[in-house]
């Protein structure tokens, strides 16, 4: 099946008097691909995402995921649809009271996985986001880095085609920032479709990908192997 | 393995982790509905003991129908099937002349006087029809038929009932009665607060961990495999509780029998309360046991519905 994201003129409006927080956004991402979605706070990033997870519904307009189209899923097919899409969050959403292998295990328990399996498995997830010697910690003992490392963990362990990350250096040191981005590469590489948001020029200017930059809940523009705008996104530098 | 097989013994597994972490709360839940489970079965066996009473005082009543020594046997066989054909009756004993003599003979053995002056006379008893009603309410229509002019010519003596007794009777049951409602009334009123108290207890538990639920939502978890663990942590508030109960009223009555030194207070006969519990000791700890349960279950399964709701709006 493919796995493609694609959403047609998709309005999201949560209060009418403040207007749409997306404004018949369209958008058509191929499976593999690496794209970064930018924009300045409100600008509608979060809204992308939401309603790519199935977290909101769109006002208007069609979505459609793998193959998927969200206006015919029943909400007994939800927790199937989000086993298929890897997120992190920009608040990792860890569960506090488990340990660090735990909330990773815990990605693999929900769809069923062995306990065989879990204790092959996570481990070497672990090592990917070299987090290997704290799988005892609880989230509390970790730094912000290091937790956002758990939250990449726990969405890869499921090895989905699709991994949306907002904000996923949003909260951390610029090392820290390039350790998780080179994480999200290197699964893009092994051919997961990445979906990033960030406002972190630096980071744009080096990956050199898709950008894909919102304002006012509208796309303004869109361009392959793009630079940061800085300045509202109307044209490359 | 059956992945439901594994997700089903994840879910008891966590629902067992959950009781352990959650200390207070399970406290708390357990001392509500023990208290409730307690209620409702002290209830019950008040009740089943009142009925009792009752029934052996309705017992003590009977209307007694006295024959003229020229009845014959066939005409009186034909009254008593007349009587028994009678809704009201529960049950109807015939005494010939002899059965006569032989039961007053019985119940006043203690009175040699009385029993010497029986002895130098010929028999003076008349054969006897003894009803049963099947309520103390019933007595007048019984009466009533007894007293027919059709039956009325085979009849020495006026029919007489326990009458003088029929009004202290009639306050006890009329008490007992309203002892009954009253703690029907009292177990209902005390069985809805528990479960609103309980369902609050565990609601609020639930809302400290509301982000941890919705988590497990994002990650893709169904509604059962979040809910599960606390459903099992609720049902096993419910098996203690249910078991505690039973072990206080069971408490109860040993000191009841032993402390207090008596069989009964007043209308409640503890020695009945007691013989019924252990009669049915099985039945009320399956029937707390359900309750429990039930309880701890409905109460997790409507805590948890908000919070797993997918957001059907548009807007």
């Amino acid at each position: 099946m493919s796995q493609m994201i694609l959403l047609d003129r998709v309005t999201k409006t949560y209060n009418k008097n403040l207007g749409s927080a997306l404004d018949r956004v369209s958008l058509h991402i191929e499976p593999k691909e690496f794209v970064i979605v930018v924009g300045q706070s409100g600008a509608g990033k979060s809204t992308l995402l939401k309603l790519l997870t199935r977290e909101e519904r769109p006002t208007s307009g069609k979505i459609i995921v793998g193959g998927i189209d969200y206006d015919k899923l029943s909400d007994k097919k939800i927790p199937l649809l989000r086993r298929r899409i890897g997120t992190v969050f920009q608040d990792f959403k860890l569960l506090p009271n488990r340990t660090v292998f735990e909330n990773v295990a815990f990605a693999l328990e929900i769809v069923g996985a062995s306990t065989k399996e879990i204790n092959n498995t996570v481990p070497r997830v672990l090592d990917i986001v070299n987090l290997k010697d704290k799988a005892k910690r609880m989230p509390i003992e970790l730094s912000g880095g290091e937790r956002q490392r758990v939250a990449i963990a726990r969405a890869i362990v499921r090895q989905p085609k699709i991994l949306i990350a907002d904000e996923p250096t949003g909260n951390l040191d610029p090392k820290h920032a390039w350790d998780v981005i080179r994480i999200l590469e290197k699964i893009n590489r092994y051919g997961t479709t990445v979906l990033l948001t960030t406002h972190n020029q630096d980071i744009v200017n080096r990956l050199k990908r898709r950008v894909v930059t919102i304002e006012g809940g509208r796309i303004v523009s869109d361009r392959a192997n793009a630079d940061y705008d800085n300045t509202s996104g109307k044209k490359a530098k | 393995m059956n992945k439901h097989l594994i997700a089903f013994g994840r879910i008891i597994r966590t629902g067992f982790v959950y009781f352990g972490r959650n200390a207070w709360l399970a406290i708390a839940a357990i001392a509500i509905m023990v208290i409730t489970l307690t209620i409702i079965l002290f209830s019950i066996i008040a009740n089943a003991t009142f009925s009792n009473t009752i029934a052996q005082i309705t017992d003590k009543i009977d209307i007694s129908v006295y024959l003229k020594d020229d009845v014959t046997e066939a005409q009186a066989q034909e009254f008593v099937a007349e009587i028994t054909k009678q809704p009201q009756v529960s049950d109807v004993q015939y005494l010939d002349k002899s059965d006569a003599l032989r039961a007053f003979i019985e119940q006043n053995a203690n009175n040699e006087n009385l029993l010497a002056a029986v002895n130098e006379t010929d028999n003076p008893l008349p054969a006897t029809i003894r009803i049963k009603p099947i309520t103390l309410n019933e007595m007048p229509a019984i009466r009533d038929f007894v007293t027919q002019e059709k039956w009325q010519n085979l009849q020495s003596d006026p029919v007489s009932d326990n009458g003088e007794r029929r009004q202290t009777i009639d306050k006890i049951t009329h008490a007992t009665n309203i002892l009954r409602e009253a703690g029907l009334v009292a177990v209902i009123v005390f069985a809805v607060i528990s479960v609103v108290i309980i369902f609050n207890t565990i609601q609020m538990a639930i809302f400290n961990r509301r982000d941890e639920l919705q988590i497990m939502r994002l990650l893709g978890a169904t509604t059962s495999y979040i809910r599960g663990p606390f459903v099992v942590e609720t049902i096993i508030y419910g098996v203690i509780s249910a078991i505690a109960s039973i072990f206080i009223i069971n408490a109860l009555f040993v000191t009841a029998s032993s402390s207090l030194q008596a069989t009964s207070l007043g209308l409640l006969d503890i020695s009945y309360s007691q013989q019924f519990f252990q009669g049915h000791y099985w039945q009320l700890l399956w029937m707390q046991l359900t309750l429990g349960i039930l309880i701890g279950a409905a109460s997790s399964v409507i805590a948890t519905r908000r919070y797993l709701k997918f957001k059907t709006s548009k807007k």
